[in-house]
C-alpha cells in the first residue's frame, strides 16, 4: 500500500504552485493599496487597523508593480485552486484519508495527551503512535484544509463586486467587505506561516524521504 | 542573509519563468481568458437584474474618496465649471435611432433612482454614498438603441496623462436598473473630484468603470474601434480587465 494516495499527491503539488502564485501576485495587490480595514469601506489613514508594509519587487509576481498582470495572474490561478480544493475534498472522504488519517478523536484532545504530543515534537520526534499523523498534524492539516484555503476562496469571492448580489449574505457574515478583503490578508499569511514550518518539519524530518514519498507515493512503513 | 539570498534567487528565478508565460501567445491567451470564465460564472450564478447591496443612509462614509482625475483642467472644463455645468451637454449617439443632447435640467426632469451603494476601487479601498439620476436605460429607450448595438461606451471630459477617459459596458449592465447616470452625491451636486456634473454607476463593477465627467453615450457595435480598442482608458493603457466584476 502507498503511503499517499494518488488524489493526495497531484493535489499537493498543483496546490503547492497555486498557492506560491496566488501568494506573490496578492503581494503585488496589497502594493497597490497597503492599508488594511474592518466593515463596509475604508479608504483613508485613520480608518485603517494595519498599514502593510510595501513588498519587494523580488516577492511579487510580476517583479515589478503592474496591479493589473498581478490580477491577471491571481485570478486565473484563482480557478486551478478552487476547483483544486473541491478535488482534494471528494477524494479524501471517498477514499476515507481524512476520517481515517486527519479527523481527531475525543481522545485526542485530552490535555495530557496534547502535552504528552507536544513534547514529542520537542524531542523532534514525529513517529505517531497509532495512525498516520500525531495530534499536531491532525489539527495543522485540518485547519489548512478546512479553514485556511477554504477561507481564502469565500473572502476572495466576498471582496468580487460581481459576486456580490449573489453572495451578499456571504460578505454580511464576513463582516463587510474590508472586512472579508482583511480576512483574505490574514488566511493568507495563516497559510504561508503553515507553509514556513510545513518546510521546516519536512528538512528535520529527512527531506528526501518525505520529498519522495509525496511524488512517488512511498512504501508504507508499519 | 545567505538564506535571504537563496529565498531571493529562487523567488526571481519563479517570476522569471512566470513572466516568460505571460509574454508567450498561448500564456497571454489564458490569462485574459481567466477573465472571460469569471464573467461567464458570475452571470450564470447572477440574474442580470440582480441588484449590489443598498445600504441606510447612516452608513455613508464621511467622505467619498476622488481618484484618476479629480480636477480636470484640460480643454473646456474649467469654463463649464465656472458656469456652474449651464451649458454642458450629455449626447446620446451612435447606433441609435434618435441621437439626444441633454441638459442637465432634462435630466432632472425625468424620473430619478436614489441608490446608496458601495464603490470598490480596483486598488482595494472601499467607499459608500447615495446616488441619484435617472437610469440609463430610460436615456437608451428615449433615443432607441438599433439591434446592431452590443456595447455602451462612455465619453468623458477629462484628459488624463494625454488620453482622453473613457468606458464601456456590455448591454446586460447597460439596462441593469441599478445603472445610473448621477449628477447628486448624498443629495448634493456632484463635487469636481466625484466626477462632475455627471457620472455613471456601474454597480457591480469596480470603480474605473465609473465614467465621471460624462459628456456622451455612445452605442456601438464593437469596441474595436473605440480608443485603443481594448474598452477603457485603464484597459487601454494599463491592461486592466475590461470585466470589472473581479
Amino acid at each position: 500500500m502507498k503511503r499517499h494516495a494518488l488524489s493526495t499527491r497531484l493535489w499537493h503539488w498543483l496546490n503547492l504552485i497555486c498557492v506560491v502564485v496566488l501568494f506573490m501576485s496578492g503581494l503585488t495587490i496589497s502594493n497597490a493599496h497597503r492599508r488594511l480595514y474592518w466593515g463596509d469601506w475604508g479608504f483613508a489613514v485613520e480608518q485603517a487597523w494595519l498599514i502593510v508594509p510595501r513588498f519587494p519587487d523580488w516577492m511579487t509576481i510580476p517583479g515589478y508593480y503592474s496591479l493589473s498582470i498581478a490580477r491577471d495572474w491571481h485570478i486565473l490561478v484563482a480557478w486551478p485552486f478552487a476547483v483544486g480544493l473541491l478535488f482534494m475534498w471528494v477524494a479524501m472522504i471517498a477514499n476515507r484519508h481524512f476520517r481515517r488519517d486527519i479527523e481527531t478523536r475525543p481522545e485526542d484532545w485530552r490535555a495530557s495527551a496534547i502535552k504528552h504530543d507536544i513534547a514529542k515534537h520537542l524531542r523532534f520526534d514525529f513517529e505517531p503512535e497509532t495512525g498516520k499523523y500525531n495530534f499536531l498534524q491532525k489539527v495543522a492539516y485540518g485547519l489548512v484544509l478546512g479553514v485556511f484555503l477554504p477561507m481564502m476562496i469565500a473572502t476572495g469571492i466576498a471582496i468580487s463586486p460581481g459576486m456580490e448580489p449573489t453572495f451578499g449574505w456571504m460578505v454580511d457574515l464576513l463582516g463587510g467587505r474590508q472586512s472579508a478583503r482583511s480576512l483574505h490578508f490574514i488566511f493568507a499569511f495563516a497559510i504561508a506561516a503553515f507553509f514556513v514550518v510545513h518546510l521546516v518539519l519536512v528538512v528535520l524530518a529527512g527531506p528526501i524521504h518525505q520529498i519522495r514519498g509525496m511524488i512517488t507515493g512511498g512504501r508504507h512503513e508499519a | 542573509m545567505k538564506r535571504r539570498g537563496f529565498l531571493a534567487a529562487a523567488g526571481a528565478a519563479f517570476v522569471a519563468g512566470c513572466n516568460k508565460i505571460a509574454d508567450s501567445d498561448a500564456g497571454g491567451r489564458l490569462l485574459s481568458a481567466a477573465e472571460k470564465w469569471h464573467m461567464s460564472a458570475h452571470r450564470l450564478l447572477t440574474d442580470r437584474t440582480a441588484l449590489a447591496p443598498e445600504y441606510p443612509r447612516s452608513a455613508v462614509s464621511p467622505d467619498f474618496r476622488g481618484n484618476g482625475s479629480v480636477d480636470p483642467t484640460n480643454g473646456d472644463y474649467p469654463r463649464h465649471l465656472e458656469e456652474g455645468f449651464a451649458n454642458w451637454r450629455l449626447e446620446v449617439r451612435g447606433l441609435v435611432a434618435s441621437p439626444l443632447s441633454l441638459t442637465l435640467d432634462n435630466l432632472r426632469k425625468l424620473p430619478q433612482r436614489t441608490q446608496i451603494t458601495r464603490h470598490d476601487c480596483v486598488e482595494g479601498w472601499s467607499a459608500i454614498g447615495e446616488w441619484t439620476g435617472p437610469q440609463l436605460s430610460l436615456l437608451l429607450e428615449a433615443a432607441g438603441v438599433l439591434p446592431e448595438a452590443k456595447f455602451i461606451v462612455f465619453r468623458c471630459a477629462d484628459n488624463l496623462n494625454g488620453q482622453d477617459y473613457y468606458e464601456s459596458v456590455d448591454l446586460v449592465d447597460a439596462y441593469h436598473p441599478q445603472t445610473i447616470v448621477a449628477h447628486l452625491l448624498n443629495g448634493k451636486p456632484l463635487p469636481v473630484k466625484n466626477g462632475a456634473p455627471l457620472r455613471m454607476r456601474i454597480e457591480r463593477q469596480l470603480g474605473y468603470k465609473h465614467a465621471k465627467y460624462l459628456t456622451a453615450i455612445e452605442a456601438v457595435a464593437s469596441l474595436d474601434g473605440v480608443g485603443g480598442g481594448q474598452g477603457g482608458y485603464w484597459e487601454d493603457r494599463a491592461g486592466y480587465q475590461w470585466y470589472a466584476g473581479i
